[in-house]
């Protein structure tokens, strides 16, 4: 008797095991069986390409979304799909208080979760916030929904210079929400002069301090975008030749290099294990004001920029729309543009709101890059199938011993 | 109803429906989906473009990923043994422990997936950094070591983080098996003069080899498409076939690669267990 009791205890505690193993690590999931990822994404993909014939639809009867609006009360409650920690920490009672519309967030960790959830058939979010070159590819793929620009009357707030973006001129389809550099942050105590340049980073020599002791991005186009910056190039290049050159650099590269790392590199600085590191700015500025020691810059050669936007996914009902414009206007209120800004410590595209804001936030060449910098930072641009060129490139150099 | 009792094999049929129908749906939908993708053309931005090519599996087998491949079972063949050669006693103790205390053991045995697989991972990461891990500044504060050891950011750490994590998994299969254990036949392999060491390798292990083969397929299968750990206690400053397919996905958005790379994983995986039963049923009738 006890031992069948003792079996079936154990076959319960295997499933339990499995079962915990399995939604426990996040991203862990992996393990058990590859057809997860396809499995969640893959059903609802046979219907992918309908949408993308879907805006052109769209376009044309505009007129007749017009006067529908006036009957179309907002939905009571709407979720906002966004990055982990990127909101200020009383705006959504505020914009409760004010409307009445209740708000409530999930979160993604990088632009190609977004994308794939999305495809993947994922519904119920009324808001998300992808960088620029993943609004370029949502529109492209007639993943969005066109905003109606009577409902943002706050639109006027924003900085003329973020109406004209390459993805989306006129801001058809989204809003700015912040936007950022990527450049390399340092520890202050335990290193007096980072490099410069660029070169430092790639051509580390063994005397050099911050040599094994530097984590660089452990993103494809962020990290091959560095490399192309440094060799003279175009970060968006298609030219086989210059990328074979900057992965070579990248290879030679790796014997100096701690890892790659997109997650956690900002508290590596600030406990002293590496020195330097390729990344963000707001996540070294947020980690500054924790351990106070860390401080951050564009290399001489220049660096990458980027734009988080709001934007309305197709598939939401006319209330939810309705709700989620107004909650895109609640933004680009100034009190609340400026508090996003500060609290987060990355710039925002809201005019209005740098007038009222802090002067150390708005002066902070660290948030705001003055001009003669903002002229050498350069978006990461979408390159369709070319992607996989980059992707295989990026495979060789990280399996290179 | 009356039907119902007069016909058992229909009242077996109505209780395996759910399930069959659960793994329809929600296993062999989603496989033939990975199968089917794995012929057709790219989306361009993820997705696929329904033109039958086979180009994806020839590119599975470009030497990049085909040597990551090899790399992969590499490190979880190696997890495994370990594993095996660390979870094999341990089970054993727990199994011939005093029937009292063996649930407490088994109990403790599942503590730590009370917590998030990536927090332990992380709790590793502080544990082996180079300059700042807890071993490396407590070695070299006592002056046990002058230089810090290479804990971190190497295959060492990924199969540490590999071989924690699955540890449990292959101590409950071999303790069922060993539990299940009748004594009678190891009084009777004594009386007959075995010693203790014959007595184990002709009655003991024979007869858990059945929880040898499932604990060592539970901790093979995860190993070898690990992505996590190779990510973190690795510094993602190598590949496991895992990372690869994960790219496919979410970097290059190249769907139907990454379902190629996933079926001939799982069609490898499969000749791998195959050969190892086949091999486990010979040593079982060897001995």
């Amino acid at each position: 008797m006890q031992r069948k009791h003792l079996l079936t205890l154990i076959v319960i505690l295997l499933i339990a095991v499995m079962a915990l193993a399995a939604c426990g690590g996040g991203k862990a999931t992996e393990a058990p069986k590859q057809e997860k990822p396809a499995a969640t994404e893959a059903p609802k993909a046979t219907e992918a390409p309908k949408p993308t014939e879907a805006p052109k639809a769209t376009e044309a009867p505009k007129p007749t979304e017009a006067p529908k609006e006036e009957s179309v009360k907002p939905a009571d409650e709407i979720v906002v799909y966004n990055w982990s920690d990127y909101v200020a920490p009383e705006m959504y009672d505020m914009f409760t208080e004010q409307t009445g519309i209740k708000i409530s967030e999930d979160n993604f960790s990088s632009n190609e979760d977004l994308l794939a959830k999305l495809q993947g058939g994922a519904t119920g979010y009324s808001v998300i916030v992808p960088s620029d070159y993943t609004v370029y590819i949502m529109i492209e793929e007639g993943m969005l929904e066109e905003l109606d620009h009577d409902n943002i009357p706050n639109l006027k707030n924003l900085d003329p210079e973020f109406t004209k973006l390459y993805y989306d001129p006129g801001n058809k389809y989204c809003v700015p929400y912040l936007w950022g550099t990527t450049g390399v942050g340092y520890n202050t105590e335990l290193l007096e002069n980072p490099p410069q340049s660029w070169e430092g980073i790639f051509k580390a020599k063994e005397s050099d301090p911050w040599y094994g002791r530097m984590t660089l991005l452990d993103d494809v186009r962020e990290v091959f975008s560095a490399a192309l910056i440094y060799l003279g190039y175009d970060n968006n290049t298609k030219d086989e030749a210059q990328l074979e050159e900057a992965k070579q650099l990248l290879i030679d590269a790796k014997k100096g290099v701690a890892g790659y790392d997109t997650d956690n590199y900002e508290d590596l600085i600030g406990a002293g294990e590496n020195l330097l590191a390729h990344g963000w700015n707001g996540d070294f500025l947020q980690a500054a004001d924790e351990y106070g020691n860390i401080d951050y810059y564009i290399p001489e050669e220049g660096g990458t920029i980027w734009i988080d936007n709001m934007c309305i996914p197709k598939g939401v009902t006319p209330e939810e729309k309705l709700a989620a414009e107004m909650y895109i206007n609640f933004v680009l209120d100034p009190k609340v543009g400026d508090m996003l800004g500060e609290y987060n410590y990355y710039a925002t595209p809201n005019k209005a709101a740098l007038e009222i804001a802090d002067p150390e936030y708005k002066e902070n060449p660290l948030v705001f890059p003055p001009e003669e910098i903002r002229a050498k930072l350069h978006f990461i641009k979408p390159l369709g199938e070319f992607e996989s060129v980059y992707q295989r490139l990026w495979d060789e150099v990280k399996s290179a011993q | 109803m009356e039907r119902l009792r007069r016909h058992p094999e229909l009242q077996a049929w109505l209780i395996l429906a759910i399930p069959v129908i659960f793994l329809l749906i929600f296993f062999m939908a989603p496989l033939l989906i990975v199968f089917v993708y794995s012929f057709l053309e790219r989306g361009k931005y993820g997705g696929v473009e329904w033109v039958f090519t086979l180009d994806n599996i020839r590119r599975v087998f470009d030497p990049l990923y085909f040597k990551t491949f090899l790399r992969s079972f590499y490190i979880a063949i190696v997890t495994t043994l370990i594993t095996l050669g660390l979870g094999y006693p341990l089970a054993y103790f727990i199994a011939k422990s005093p029937p009292s205390r063996r649930n407490a053991l088994v109990f403790a045995l599942m503590i730590p997936f009370w917590t998030n697989f990536l927090i332990r991972t992380y709790a590793w990461v502080m544990l082996l950094r180079t300059h700042t891990g807890l071993i490396n500044v407590t070695l070299m504060n006592w002056g046990i070591i002058s230089k810090p050891l290479p804990l971190y950011g190497n295959d060492f750490a990924i199969i540490l983080g590999l071989v924690y994590g699955w540890l449990p998994v292959m101590v409950l299969p071999i303790y069922a098996a060993l539990e299940r254990l009748d004594e009678s036949l190891l009084e009777a392999a004594r009386d007959l003069y075995a010693s203790s060491g014959k007595a184990f390798w002709r009655v003991t292990w024979p007869l858990s080899i059945p929880g040898v083969v499932a604990g060592s397929m539970l901790v093979f299968i995860p190993s070898l498409g690990a992505f996590v750990t190779p990510a973190i206690l690795g510094g993602g400053k190598s590949l496991m076939i895992g990372n690869i397919i994960s790219n496919q996905f979410l970097g290059a958005h190249d769907w139907p690669f990454g379902s190629a790379l996933s079926m001939v994983m799982m069609i490898a995986m499969l000749i791998a267990t195959l050969i190892y039963f086949r091999w486990t049923k010979k040593s079982e009738l060897a001995t």
